[in-house]
């Protein structure tokens, strides 16, 4: 079975019941391992980075990963 | 207190010392913005010329294949990330973006931005005021982005804004500053430091913000989007340095009529063979 999020404003699928964590490795990739300058919102609420692991997300969850980009 | 304050330079000797802002200083009055560099390599030599210590990020959604971090390509240049709010419309959007930016950039800095509308991207003082407030009490140490408004800037000082960014010019016109008396007057009433934020287009706006007494100066197109960043990150660098030292050594007043400097004693009767 599988989990349907919305992830950066996409519909996606994922096996079983991620955490946060998982969708920000899978986000991410390779590109920041540690997640340092990551930041997430689970439907509108920031989840701390501590909290990444533990907080796992349901059907329907809306997930914004984010990163810090180049801004004035 | 007067609107011209300027003129008759600075009171405080404190104002010799470095930047300080919620008790943190900085030697650099020079806040150099990362917005509209084509490439991280060209923002990063741009950064390093303009000598700033302390530079803005915006909070975006991840991209796949995105060249590089630039949390850590500031992290590796010692220059500490100050995340905006900017794009938000609403003080709830800002406080969750500034949230964001806590958790993202591991500070309780923010450089707050509420605007009104995608088309004159000028700040909206309610929601604005609004979101500084929640913020402050939240703990965060906010620098709001405002419009050049004495009373709204003392509103934010009010609420316990760290500092208080008044815009020269809108955001990206490179116009200068448009209200050099508005800003004096900020100054002259602030309890806070007072950057000036947003419209410089060239070094001499620069230099005029920092001779009306701003605290220090935040511009990041002006130089991302100059033909030679590097070469206008330097002289934003000298013009940031040349303004405050002017604003330090007090300028001559303005006067109606002229004024010889060389002495008009002692001259030679050299009308003779005329």
């Amino acid at each position: 079975m599988s989990t349907h999020v919305v992830i950066n404003g996409e519909r996606v699928a994922v096996d079983g019941t991620p955490s946060v964590g998982d969708l920000v490795a899978h986000q991410l990739g390779a590109s920041a391992p540690d997640g340092r300058g990551v930041a997430v919102a689970v439907n509108s609420e920031v989840v701390p980075r501590g909290a990444w692991a533990s907080t796992l997300v349901a059907d329907g969850d809306h997930v914004e990963i984010l990163n810090a980009t180049q801004g004035g | 207190m007067t609107s011209m304050s300027n003129d008759a330079g600075p009171m405080d000797p404190a104002a010799n010392g470095p930047l300080t802002i919620a008790g943190e200083s900085f030697n650099s009055r020079l806040i150099m913005g990362t917005g509209g560099a084509p490439s991280l390599l060209g923002l990063e030599a741009a950064l390093k010329e303009s000598g700033t210590e302390l530079t803005t990020v915006a909070l975006r959604r991840v991209q796949a294949g995105t060249e590089g971090s630039i949390w850590e390509m500031l992290q590796s240049n010692g220059i500490r990330a100050l995340p905006n709010t900017a794009g938000c419309f609403t003080a709830n959007e800002a406080v969750l973006t500034a949230k964001l930016g806590r958790e993202a950039c591991e500070t309780t800095w923010v450089k707050l931005e509420v605007i009104a509308d995608d088309t004159t991207l000028l700040p909206d003082p309610i929601e604005l005021v609004a979101a500084a407030r929640i913020l402050v009490d939240d703990g965060f140490t906010v620098l709001p982005y405002t419009n050049d408004d004495p009373i709204l800037a003392r509103k934010l000082a009010d609420v316990g804004c760290a500092a208080i960014m008044p815009l020269g010019a809108p955001i990206g016109t490179g116009l200068g500053v448009l209200n050099p008396r508005n800003i004096a007057a900020i100054v002259a009433d602030a309890t806070v430091p007072v950057i000036l934020d947003a419209g410089i287009g060239t070094a001499s706006d620069a230099a005029l913000a920092m001779e009306l007494g701003c605290d220090a100066v935040l511009l990041a197109t002006a130089v991302t989007r100059a033909a030679e960043p590097v070469r206008m990150a330097r002289a934003m660098r000298h013009a940031v340095e040349a303004g405050r030292d002017a604003y330090l050594a007090g300028r001559i007043p303005r006067r109606e009529q002229a004024l010889a400097s060389s002495p008009t004693t002692g001259r030679a009767n050299l009308d003779l063979a005329l």
